[in-house]
């Protein structure tokens, strides 16, 4: 992997200050398959998977000013549109999402938040990447839709007590600024 | 708001990965509005779910892919103002329901269509797919819910006012998880109309005769 998470939070910057189409060709150079890929692994075809993850890469750019990097890495954010598109458009099905908590105009995140969730998201990386490939796997498949979850526990030995911290300290923030 | 009776890790985790009935989603996402405590588990939860796809193995692209993608955007933010922020626009005042649950009535408290479902007992069945069923029931204050048990899971998100059953008491934001194994009759507490959102993944089962009768009306 040669970008860092920080410069795909740069790209988005620069797709919400500027409509930089270059930093979203990076962006989805780099997203698009994986997203495709991720839907089909989640059981549906080449090509709708390949429609999907468009509409998915459009949806970037269309609500990049919805994205809070002191809360979710960029990979995270595009989770989040991937996996709704799937339950959209394989399983027939309205997903209700929690009230949209957005810095206004004029607030925005701490640097320092945003350099702290950064950090957490590729210690997870890691983390996820150094677990034994059975219990990798695992946890891969939940997120395919490929398990239910009864057959999972939400206990996964992996790092997310201090993302939780960290994700709670930034929601507080915002709400402050909502005031 | 203090919230004392929060999701569990499996729903949270459920709703995650996206495996879980539309109605049960529904009460997840008015919960996590009204609750930051779950909305960070979610959050990090959806972290993991990140890192899964940054470790994806890549599928190809078709070759016209990111020029039918850019044909496909429209400029930064121009969505918003539609859709669900155009009703909460319509609304003077600080809505009761929060938004996700403000998308499926259309509106706020007042657009609820209720029908009355007896002592002095009104629910609004919320339109989801199949596999469970989502209902919002106002219950007046010091009034009783029939004894139910249930085949299935009962998730009860309270919005408005307070019930209490043979397990505990349950305020504005609390969630109420019961099992198979809990037969309970709650009480709306008195002074406020208890408004709460169901959700079950079975039709509920009644203890005593009557309401049994009633059951096919009150669709749950």
């Amino acid at each position: 992997m040669s970008k860092q998470e920080a410069d795909w939070v740069a790209c988005m910057q620069a797709i919400t200050l500027h409509q930089d189409q270059d930093a979203f060709v990076a962006l989805f150079r780099h997203f698009a398959p994986r997203v495709k890929s991720f839907l089909m692994k989640s059981g549906s075809s080449d090509s709708l998977a390949e429609e999907c993850a468009q509409e998915v890469m459009a949806t970037v750019w269309n609500k990049a000013d919805r994205f809070d990097p002191s809360r979710a890495s960029v990979a995270t954010w595009i989770f989040t549109i991937a996996r709704n598109r799937r339950i959209d458009a394989i399983r027939k099905q309205r997903r209700p999402e929690p009230e949209d908590l957005t810095w206004g105009p004029e607030a925005e995140p701490d640097q320092a938040d945003v350099m702290a969730l950064q950090q957490e998201s590729e210690k997870l990386n890691k983390a996820i990447a150094d677990l034994p490939a059975k219990q990798r796997e695992l946890i891969e498949r939940a997120y395919f839709g490929d398990l239910s979850h009864s057959e999972i526990a939400a206990e996964t030995g992996l790092p997310l007590g201090t993302i939780k911290s960290r994700i709670r300290l930034a929601l507080d923030r915002l709400r402050h600024a909502m005031g | 708001m203090t919230i004392r009776h929060h999701l569990s890790n499996e729903l949270i985790w459920a709703y995650s990965v996206g495996e879980l009935p539309e109605a049960f989603d529904l009460v997840i996402a008015t919960h996590v509005s009204m609750c930051d405590e779950c909305r960070a588990r979610l959050e990090s939860l959806n972290a993991l779910g990140g890192a899964v796809l940054e470790h994806v193995e890549l599928a190809d692209m078709d070759e016209d892919a990111l020029h039918r993608t850019l044909a496909r955007t429209q400029g930064v933010g121009d969505i918003r103002g539609r859709g669900k922020d155009a009703i909460r626009a319509d609304l003077p005042g600080t809505p009761v329901l929060p938004q996700p649950l403000r998308d499926y009535v259309g509106g706020d408290l007042a657009q609820v269509a209720w029908r009355p479902v007896g002592g002095g007992v009104r629910q609004a069945i919320l339109p989801t797919a199949k596999g469970a069923t989502a209902r919002l029931l106002s219950i007046p204050a010091g009034a009783a819910v029939p004894d139910h048990g249930h085949r299935g899971t009962e998730l009860t998100l309270v919005l408005q006012g307070a019930f209490a059953d043979e397990t505990d008491r349950f305020g504005p934001g609390d969630v109420e998880i019961a099992d198979e194994d809990l037969e309970h009759s709650p009480v709306a507490e008195a002074g406020e109309t208890c408004i709460c959102l169901a959700a079950t993944d079975a039709p509920l089962r009644f203890s005593s005769f009557l309401p049994r009768l009633a059951q096919p009306f009150l669709r749950i």
